[in-house]
């Protein structure tokens, strides 16, 4: 996994001084471009964006193109300003496929000009060192630190050694020069008086084939478990990004986990209810979720728009799709019954319970063995969500009052019956 | 300790100079092993390509290949929606309304779809739907995934596209000199009907003739001479204490069937009171298995007891002969007229004057079950105007000639002729779902689609409309029929767009959304029908009915393959036939005084299964060669029976083109044929699940009373609760156990109950079982050898004297060693005209079960819901379970049915494993399976209703076998619930379970028969 570079100060002093120069420049406008940009990304930023078309079109410079006078009365009321017959608001419909503007007769006057305002910015120049090319420096200065005490550590420990032989050498020829014989008594090899007692072979051979027994059968054990398993997807989909930086509840994407065996891969018209509007990654280069570079993350997402036939120029669907063909990551064999609502809506389960901490992967992967003995362990020690559920009243009274228990386990309520999953 | 015993292998050995022994000695092997022919022949071994040296190699090479790709896991794919339909989630079932109507079969269904895939048929339980969704219905699923299905378009046999043939089709009509016909099946379908009208219109010259392979004839010309319109009579044996029917299946095919469910209820004795059915026939149907009286009579002699009845019933006195069982027939007759506005008779006589006496009797009863205001429109053939078509094509009056949905070729008796007739048309179609017997000799071949796959409306009784909807969009390149009419016809518009229109009007008030979410609206239909025709000159006309010299052949439908356009169905094919219990064949049914006098022989071989004889049967210029022969209990003497719907060979994968084609032999569309009858040589292998034919006066394993016994002795004697032995006390079975037992009390506890007396051994549970719970087909050389795989029988017994009372009064009555042989040989033939019985058997699901003790890996194990378990994963398949069940019902995975060139059916194609139930488990070779009380649908329920949050009632249960009976024999819950069904039921005095006295406490249990005699 990458670590998350940190910056060099000078692309923070860069980027201070091109906020400061901005700030500066914006002091000239009367209005608060701040306030402008809060109530843009409120109101308007679900069809406009600032600088590349959308729903409607982009809105950078918009003032250049009306007057404030008539943008006022657009936003306020556009349907009724087309209905008047106003030439550039029925030609502004037209261009855009007739889909009429939501009006906001809700923002007052000094709202809009804030909105205006803070379109009116001028692009933002470079704004930093792309984040690729930075985070994978530091990375690599990451990695290298942690080898070079490493080998300093080996170095140190070889040197001693090698000391310690020097030492012994000159000790020698000390004693050499002095005449003086070092007493080494001839004692039996190490190994003939191991051979020699046959009390501690036949232990040891008993000890080795118990370790390669045990070793050998957790070989055998892990065949076809793919805990870890990390497939490359054909499209590189960050679940760090979704569920970590953006919050994205999971079951927004995977909604049939609610209410089906499978929690489903999410179509990709799923993706599109976002991505419509989301072109290209924004992330700012000093997050903490940014493992790649913009670029990268951009080209992915227009993979999503090849996929679906989806051409952001015109805003349309070309009807051309091509399927992805996502790496299956959780398999369980044929004779396996699971069900996710069953775990998700009924046991009220986080998907981390068994899925580990996805918002942290920026590769999705398998984070349980998918073991049989690992689904038994906690069918024994999981408690079973009654709470507020009507269907569990009856049994949960008369079963806890029969072992005796305040709550009853998954596996007392028979959780551990062969023919609760297999079937 | 050594001994001096000497063994020898062969008296030859005590030979001390035997040449033999001596040969055999120095010659270890008896045939020489040819290794010179091969290693001496040095050209061979050089010129050969693979040398010692490669072969090694290739060894080494794919030893190490598959020991590396081993190491690594598969990679599995996964591709979702692009765009996913908002109504499919994957993992969660759809359920859509639609109405079966293939020309033979008529019912309103639902059909269970998984990730846009049909994949299981249900019944449509709304009130006022036409339930009854028998086997073949349950079946059609699987053909819709029929590998063999025509996939597109084809003019002279080669692929052709959609607007080729349209444009042929039209330049034909267009320029048409003869006739242009369109001959279809019965469709009843009023949108259809309108389209036609207007072909008719725009082609002056057309015609549309009607055509039902197995048609109701006679009973149509008669409504329409009685009532003045082509349509049938429609019955509610619901409404009848005395139901008395001549030669009519009313519980199979008779006049599209469809009545089990309303006949059930008044099998059932409530309040010491049930319906009396006596069955005057000639082959034994299931309608006579279950009849409380069965008169075997020849079809001619059934003529005459119609009469009979009619003079009787109406006070008439027309002059007629006796019948060969005048004093039962005369007693019947008395029932029925005491009987009043509670009785009722039917027939299934093809003869215009016996269905008009049909009338005149229940018209003079005011008969309550007959309803003649409110007909059926399922069979409209017209034979007559068929007839008249085969000799029109042949002189070459027929220039266009347009089908759909029939296949002449094969269902006429005349085929050959039709398809003489077909070359001198000028331009002939076939809409067809295969490249049939007609369609592959027709110009075009069209493609056309599953009633899964297309659109349509059906009126199937006054008053009542039906609409077809798609449930999964074209797996081919085909096209309606009606769509085929809106192009000729020069519109743009879709036949869906034709069908809302035209729909709408028809749909009784119901929006057009609501008509496709109920599948059907319907009005009750009030007013009454008065016949009006000459029903003495009938009555005389029939009463004139000579015996013929030789034997009868009476024709009739089989329940499994109907007509048999579903033949390339294997779940049909295997389905066993409900009376002979025979799989893959049909065969010629055959009374044992008439069998014998022909010389016809039914023998056992050594590994069980069932031998018989061929026979040759010839009516007028048609033979039949190597017809089975099979010894039928209570066909009548004098009579034969034979199945329609086999012997096709077109579009037919090899192992289904079995038996013989009995079409053949429906000479002028009358089921009931003078035959004669020769003995052929050699024997037939019948593949026949269930060999043993009686009870052997068990009377524990079906028990059965009679109604005046229910109701006036006491529950002791006529259910009697089995006693055994304990420290020499008599005691009741049920109190004593060996194991200690488990406290069902909590949770739910599942109980299948099975009504012995509403049952009518039909057999689409049994279908319906095959579909929930992947069952494989074996086969017809496998199911001989008894390895069938249905986890569902529905077990059938005759008695061997004249009931099953006399047989157990027989067996006990037996004394000493000698008589007792010679009592239970005597006990192991069938009366000849013998009672029956049908006992659906399943996994009883013992509370202790034998099956589970045995397990030497705990495969088999018991839950606390009171299914017993399987677990495939951790069977190792040593068949102790299987040996040690008392109930035999246990199935082993011989070989690998899936993916298998060897058993070649739909699990063995892409397409046909489509119809798999993705929740349950395809289990491999070398496991045990068996009835796991669909706890994959049990489970669902539990879960369904922790999602939401409530209460679980013990009726909201269900398993696949009790969802399809229609007949309300089988009831599912859970007996925990006190106020559910079954628990009611459980309660019944009429409760048992099978071999009581074994003490396994099983979780399935039946109630006793009670006839009413």
């Amino acid at each position: 996994m990458k670590k998350v570079g940190n910056h060099t100060s000078f692309s923070r002093i860069l980027f201070l001084c091109l906020t400061f120069v901005l700030t500066f420049s914006t002091g000239s406008f009367a209005q608060d471009a701040a306030k402008g940009k809060e109530l843009f990304n409120a109101n308007c930023a679900a069809c406009h964006k600032l600088d590349a078309n959308s729903t409607g079109p982009a809105l950078r410079g918009v003032i250049e193109r009306h007057s404030a006078d008539w943008l006022h009365k657009w936003i306020k009321d556009s349907s009724g300003l087309i209905k008047s017959g106003d030439a550039a608001a029925v030609k502004l419909f037209n261009e855009w496929n007739k889909v009429p503007m939501n009006s906001f007769p809700n923002l007052s006057d000094e709202d809009i000009d804030n909105i205006i305002a803070y379109t009116s910015e001028p692009k933002p120049e470079v704004k930093a060192v792309p984040g690729a090319a930075q985070a994978g420096g530091s990375t690599a200065t990451g990695g290298v630190s942690e080898k070079l005490v490493l080998g300093g550590l080996v170095i140190v420990l070889a040197m001693l050694v090698i000391m310690l032989v020097l030492v012994r050498r000159v000790l020698n020829k000390v004693a050499d020069k002095n005449n003086l014989t070092v007493n080494e008594t001839k004692s039996l090899p190490i190994w003939k008086a191991f051979v020699k007692n046959q009390f501690l072979v036949i232990t040891s051979v008993i000890v080795l084939m118990l370790t390669g027994a045990y070793f050998a059968f957790g070989f055998m054990m892990q065949v076809g478990v793919d805990q870890n398993y990390e497939p490359i997807q054909p499209i590189h989909f960050s679940h760090k990004i979704h569920a970590g930086e953006n919050g994205i509840d999971c079951k927004y994407c995977h909604s049939s986990a609610r209410t089906s065996k499978t929690s489903g891969i999410p179509s990709m018209n799923v993706c599109m209810n976002c991505h419509k509007n989301i072109t290209e990654f924004t992330g700012s280069a000093d997050s903490t979720y940014v493992d790649y570079s913009k670029e990268f993350y951009t080209a992915e997402i227009q993979k999503i728009y090849d996929a679906v036939g989806w051409d952001p120029a015109k805003q349309a669907y070309t009807g051309k799709e091509k399927p992805v063909k996502w790496v299956r990551i959780h398999n369980l064999p044929d004779f396996v019954y699971f069900n996710h609502s069953q775990h998700v809506s009924v046991a009220g389960l986080e998907c981390q319970t068994c899925h580990g901490p996805v918002e942290s992967m920026e590769i999705m992967r398998q984070h349980s063995p998918l073991t049989m003995g690992w689904c038994v362990e906690c069918h024994r020690e999981t408690e079973v969500n009654v709470k507020d559920n009507e269907y569990y009243a009856k049994i949960h009274e008369e079963l806890s009052k029969k072992y005796g228990v305040e709550k009853l386990t998954a596996a007392q309520l028979g959780g551990l019956e062969c023919g609760k999953c297999h079937y | 300790m050594a001994s001096n015993k000497k063994y020898w292998k062969s008296v030859e050995e005590l030979n001390e100079n035997s040449s033999i022994v001596e040969t055999l000695r120095n010659n270890e092997f008896v045939e020489e092993i040819p290794t010179e022919d091969f290693l001496g022949d040095k050209n061979a071994l050089s010129s050969s390509s693979t040398s010692r040296r490669d072969f090694l190699k290739y060894v080494g090479f794919s030893t190490a290949a598959a020991s590396l790709a081993a190491c690594e896991g598969p990679v599995k794919k996964s591709i979702p929606y692009v765009f996913q339909p908002e109504e499919i989630i994957p993992g969660v079932a759809d359920f859509y309304a639609t109405t079966v109507a293939d020309g033979f079969d008529f019912v309103n269904v639902l059909i269970k779809t998984r990730e846009g895939r049909p994949i299981k048929v249900e019944n449509n339980f709304m009130e006022n739907a036409l339930t009854g969704a028998n086997a073949r219905v349950h079946a059609s699923v699987l053909s819709l995934y029929d590998s063999l299905r025509l996939k597109q378009p084809k003019i002279d046999n080669k692929a052709a596209s959609w607007s080729d043939v349209d444009q042929k089709i039209k330049a034909s009509l267009t320029s048409a000199t003869g006739q242009i016909v369109l001959l279809t099946n019965t469709m009843a379908s009023p949108s259809t009907d309108k389209l036609i009208a207007e072909f008719k219109a725009a082609y002056p010259s057309a015609k549309h003739i009607v055509h039902d392979a197995v048609g109701s004839d006679a009973a149509l010309d008669a409504y329409q001479q009685a009532y003045g319109e082509r349509a049938l009579a429609d019955y509610n044996f619901g409404k009848a204490d005395v139901i008395v029917s001549v030669g009519a299946d009313f519980l199979g095919d008779w006049q599209g069937g469809g009545y089990d469910s309303e006949y059930a209820k008044g099998r059932v004795p409530k309040n010491g009171k049930m319906s009396k059915h006596i069955q005057i026939e000639a082959n034994m149907s299931l309608a006579g298995a279950n009849a409380d009286k069965r008169i075997p009579l020849t079809v001619a002699d059934q003529k005459l007891a119609l009469v009979k009845i009619y003079n009787i019933v109406t006070g008439n006195a027309v002059a007629v002969t006796n019948t060969a069982a005048d004093a039962e027939v005369t007693k019947a007759a008395q029932q029925l007229k005491a009987a009043g506005s509670a009785g009722v008779l039917v027939s299934g006589l093809d003869d215009v004057n016996a269905q008009l006496l049909v009338f005149a009797i229940n018209q003079a009863l005011g008969s309550a079950a007959f309803n003649p205001a409110q007909p059926k429109y399922v069979r409209g053939g017209n034979n007559k105007e068929v007839a008249q078509l085969v000799k029109d094509m042949n002189a070459g009056l027929v220039h266009t000639l347009i089908m759909s949905g029939v296949n002449p070729v094969y269902t006429l008796f005349n085929g050959a002729a039709f398809a003489e007739g077909l070359k001198k048309v000028k331009l002939s179609a076939s809409f067809s779902l295969r490249e049939d017997e007609t369609a592959s000799l027709t110009t075009i071949a069209a493609a056309a689609p599953h009633y899964l796959e297309s659109w349509g409306d059906v009126q199937m009784r006054k008053g009542h409309y039906s609409i077809t909807q798609p449930t999964i969009r074209p797996l081919f390149n085909t096209k309606q029929f009606q769509e085929g009419l809106l192009t000729w016809l020069g519109k743009t518009e879709s036949y869906y767009d034709y069908l809302k229109a035209s729909g709408t009007a028809l749909a009784n008030g119901k929006t057009w959304n609501q008509m496709v979410h109920d599948g059907f609206s319907a009005v009750e239909v009030t007013g009454s029908a008065t016949a009006s025709a000459d029903f003495g000159a009938a009555a005389s006309a029939l009463a004139a009915t000579k015996k013929a010299a030789g034997l009868e052949l009476v024709l009739y439908p089989k329940t499994g393959m109907g007509d048999g356009q579903q033949a390339n169905n294997p779940w049909l094919q295997e389905f066993p036939d409900p009376i002979t219990r025979v799989s893959w064949d049909n065969y010629v049914t055959v009374s044992k005084a008439d069998a014998e006098a022909l010389g016809i022989k039914n023998y056992n071989v050594a590994n069980g299964g069932l031998n018989g004889s061929y026979v040759t049967l010839k009516v007028g210029e048609n033979t039949l060669e190597k017809v089975p022969a099979f010894i039928q209990p209570g066909q009548a003497k004098g009579t034969l029976g034979l199945a329609f719907g086999y012997g096709r060979k077109s579009a037919l994968k090899e192992e289904m083109q079995v038996g013989v084609n009995a079409y053949k032999l429906y000479k002028d569309f009358n089921n009931t044929q003078n035959v004669s009858v020769e003995l052929g040589s050699g024997d037939h292998e019948f593949a026949c699940v269930q060999l043993q034919r009686t009870l052997m006066g068990r009377g524990d394993i079906v028990k059965d009373t009679t109604l005046e016994i229910f109701n006036t002795k006491d529950v002791k004697e006529w259910n009697v609760k089995p006693h055994v032995s304990l420290d020499h006390q008599s005691v009741e079975a049920s109190t004593v156990d060996i194991w200690e037992s488990f406290d069902r009390s909590t949770g739910h506890h599942f109980n299948l109950s099975i009504d012995l007396n509403s049952c009518t051994g039909c057999g689409a549970c049994v279908i319906a079982c095959h579909a929930e719970n992947n069952v494989p087909v074996v086969g017809k050389s496998e199911v001989r050898r008894s390895r069938d795989m249905h986890w569902l029988r529905i077990d059938r017994y005759y008695s061997s004297e004249d009931t099953f009372a006399e047989d157990v009064t027989t067996k006990n009555s037996a004394k000493g060693l000698m008589e007792n042989i010679n009592t239970f040989n005597g006990l192991e033939h069938p009366a000849d005209n013998p009672q029956v019985v049908f006992q659906p058997v399943m996994c009883q699901h013992c509370n202790h079960a034998p099956c589970e003790t045995v397990c030497p890996v705990a495969a088999t194990s018991h839950g606390r819901q009171g299914q017993n378990h399987m677990a495939y994963n951790r069977c190792v398949g040593t068949r102790y379970c299987a040996n040690n069940c008392p109930y035999k019902v246990r199935r082993f995975n011989w070989f690998l049915y899936s993916q298998n060139n060897a058993f070649d059916y739909h699990m063995n194609d892409d397409l046909g494993r489509m119809v798999l139930n993705p929740d349950v488990n395809v289990r491999s070779r070398g496991v045990m399976e068996k009835c796991s009380l669909c706890i994959q649908m049990t489970q669902a329920s539990i879960l369904k209703a922790k999602r939401e949050g409530r209460a679980i009632s013990g009726d909201e249960f269900e398993v696949a076998c009790s969802a399809a009976c229609t007949s309300g024999s089988m009831v599912f819950g859970d007996v925990n619930d006190k106020q559910s069904e079954v628990a009611m039921l459980f309660e019944d005095d009429r409760r048992y379970h099978l071999l009581e006295h074994i003490g396994t406490k099983p979780n399935v249990f039946y109630h006793v028969k009670v006839r009413n005699v």
